[in-house]
């Protein structure tokens, strides 16, 4: 089943110069279910890629400059807000994500408030090795905790959100390292949201290269753990994110 | 006056008469130039009474009265650059959070006059800088 007929569904895809994947991914996320509206945050490509979004019929917002994903994410949940949205959808734009999936990940909905598509949880066989993987696990055991139930990949950016963890995201969506995935998880259950996953298959990448080498890796496991450390002891909310509320 | 106490004294005036022509150009904000200010006139005044350093050295048992000197200094310094470092985030918070506002503005102008028939408001990237170079990169981009 594909959540409620009465939801209004905002499928939210950041897209930084990803020209070349951003037409196919709208299509096939129009083609897993026809009833959604999708907005691509552009977040200041250089290579058009909100003109070909806009060409293969989604909405676009363009950033003025590039705030990374969870500024653009951001900038999705505000939208969304503002446009009374049920349900937002967080798709990448290179394709990777298979939005077939996209049903199950709503079912979801039904008991938690948001649900992570997670590419280790017996589904495909996406792999990482070394301090990426230590790292990978870390931060899932951590979660797991938290949340009350297994999750086992809480970096993925594909993920829906309910009303409620949309109203958080929309004012708390951090631009830092790892933010718009790990922190902004540990927010959502830390103002009492709850977070669950379903199992997706990952796809290799097309086009363009995702980066792998040891020392990134390494540097990656230790920017990990600060960043969660980080945002387990962060006082919140962070007074200067909040919209509207200083001084 | 020795070579030491020149040099102190030249740099200190001169560090004064450039925040005076920055306030009055107005590229200076009052509440940056008062601690740079206070420092400058601090200096002046040590250079012509040294016996202020020595004193405090003694008071505070510390041997050298110029190690003194270089820790407040050091100390100072690490002090305003965190002060600094705290005053750029939030301004980058802020930017942030205008780029944000600024886009879904112009999303909903581009949604009011599409079907307007003296044409649309069209942003142009030429108008919103595209950012063709790699961006904000390190720290933003997910892995
Ligand atoms: N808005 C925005 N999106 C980005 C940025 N960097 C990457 N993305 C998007 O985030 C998604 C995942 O990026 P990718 O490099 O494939 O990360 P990976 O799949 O986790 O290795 C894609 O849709 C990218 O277009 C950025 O700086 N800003
Ligand atoms: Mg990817």
């Amino acid at each position: 089943m594909s959540g409620r007929p009465d939801q209004r569904i905002l499928v939210v895809i950041p897209a930084w110069n990803e020209a070349g994947a951003i037409a196919g991914t709208i299509a096939e996320v129009r083609a897993s279910q026809p009833d959604l509206d999708i907005l691509v945050v552009d977040d200041g490509s250089g290579d058009g890629t909100g003109a070909v979004a806009r060409s293969a019929g989604a909405q676009v917002v363009r950033l003025p400059f590039n705030l990374g994903v969870g500024g653009a994410m951001r900038t999705g949940y505000r939208y969304a807000m503002q446009e009374g949205y049920d349900v937002v959808v967080q798709i990448d734009a290179d394709g990777q994500h298979d939005p077939s999936y996209l049903p199950q990940l709503l079912a979801g909905l039904e008991d938690s408030d948001v649900v992570i598509g997670a590419r280790f949880a017996g589904e495909g066989s996406y792999a990482a090795r070394g301090p990426r993987r230590w790292a990978m696990r870390m931060l899932a055991a951590v979660l797991s905790r938290l949340a009350g139930t297994r999750l086992t990949d809480v970096t993925s950016g594909f993920r829906v959100a309910n009303r409620r963890a949309v109203r958080v995201f929309a004012d708390h969506y951090p631009a830092e390292y790892l933010g718009d995935t790990v922190e902004s998880l540990v927010i959502a259950l830390r103002v009492g949201c709850t977070v669950s996953q379903q199992p997706v298959h990952m796809r290799p990448r097309t086009i363009g290269t995702a980066s792998q080498s040891p020392l990134r890796a390494a540097t990656y496991l230790v920017r990990a753990v600060v960043a969660l450390a980080l945002a387990l002891v962060r006082r919140w909310p962070a007074a200067t994110e909040t919209l509207g509320q200083e001084k | 006056m020795s070579p030491v106490l020149t040099l102190g004294v030249v740099g200190a005036v001169a560090t004064l008469l450039v925040l005076f022509e920055m306030l009055r150009r107005q590229r200076l904000r009052e509440k940056y130039a008062v601690i740079w200010v206070v420092v400058a006139v601090g200096t002046v005044l040590l250079v012509i009474f040294p016996g202020l350093l020595t004193r405090a050295s003694t008071l505070l048992g510390v041997q050298v009265p110029s190690n003194l000197l270089f820790f407040a200094a050091s100390m100072l310094l690490l002090l305003l650059s965190i002060q600094f470092s705290y005053e750029i985030g939030r301004l980058e918070d802020r930017t942030r959070t205008l780029a944000e506002e600024v886009a879904l503005l112009n999303l909903r102008l581009e949604q009011l006059t599409a079907d307007d028939p003296s044409g649309p408001v069209e942003a142009t990237e030429d108008d919103l800088g595209g950012d063709p170079g790699g961006g904000t990169g390190d720290g933003l981009r997910r892995d």
